[in-house]
């Protein structure tokens, strides 16, 4: 599947903005499009914030899972059971 | 690991039982580790797998709708209604507890097959290869459908976040 790209011409709408986002942010448009991106982000208060906030969402749901107390995290693996696994490993 | 798969099958029985069987298959496999990555990355990555296979094994329900969750705009393509700055920055809402409970309760609230990818991509750190192969789609649909899961889950955040909090 390709993906679908924003209008050719020279400016972007809100709605273009915000659904080709990742593909902004990933610098996946076109250097033309890229550039009528940020031209529009220049004069579009209401991008700029839902821009501030899509990152925030982003930082979050990365943040939200570090809480030790309520979500413990992957556990490292303990050194004698990687000793032991290589040993093994070892003998094969 | 069980707090990997707690994460993603979201029922403790099912959590245990794919940590279990991820340790069976790890074993099995072991000479298919290259030793080129960490144990905890190899094992990890197998866990996911495992929960994606319980997650499969599901009776499917239909999937609920994420349009209701993507912004909405006017025929001419503005945003209605317009976007607002969040009052906080995210340092200072990642040191109140409740803001990080209110964020897991929201990434639960997405339906399953976008929660899958927000996870897999932004909390268990899976590449976006790796993520489309485990979950057989093409890294353009993947990415599609982690940024709607974005999208939605800032929509559910949005009223608690806004202005003055």
């Amino acid at each position: 599947m390709s993906a679908p790209t924003p209008e050719s011409r020279p400016f972007v709408t809100c709605q273009e903005v915000l659904t080709f986002l990742w593909a902004y942010l990933s610098g996946e448009l076109e250097a033309e499009k890229q550039k009528t991106f940020d031209e529009h982000l220049e004069r579009c208060p209401s991008c700029v914030a839902y821009l501030g906030s899509y990152r925030a969402t982003i930082e979050l749901t990365k943040g939200a899972f570090e809480d030790p107390v309520c979500e413990p995290g992957i556990e490292e693996v303990p050194e004698d059971l990687v000793k032991a696994v290589m040993a093994v490993r070892r003998k094969e | 690991m069980l707090a990997v798969a707690r994460r993603l099958v979201r029922n403790e029985e099912d959590a245990r039982d794919a940590v279990q069987e991820a340790f069976v298959s790890a074993f099995r496999s072991l000479e298919r580790f290259e030793g080129t990555s960490r144990i905890s990355t190899w094992l990890h990555r197998i866990v996911v797998n495992c929960c994606l296979m319980k997650l499969r094994g599901r009776q499917r329900r239909p999937e609920e709708a994420i349009e209701d969750l993507l912004p909405r705009f006017q025929e001419d393509g503005h945003q209605m209604p317009a976007s607002v700055d969040w009052s906080e920055p995210v340092d200072a809402l990642l040191h109140r507890r409740e803001i990080c409970a209110l964020v897991r309760q929201c990434i639960d609230r997405l339906p399953e097959s976008y929660r899958t990818v927000l996870l897999l991509r932004d909390i268990e750190e899976v590449s976006t290869n790796e993520a489309a192969t485990m979950l057989g789609v093409t890294e353009n649909a993947l990415k599609i459908r982690l940024h709607r899961a974005r999208q939605a889950l800032r929509t559910l955040l949005d009223p608690h976040l806004r202005g003055a909090v």
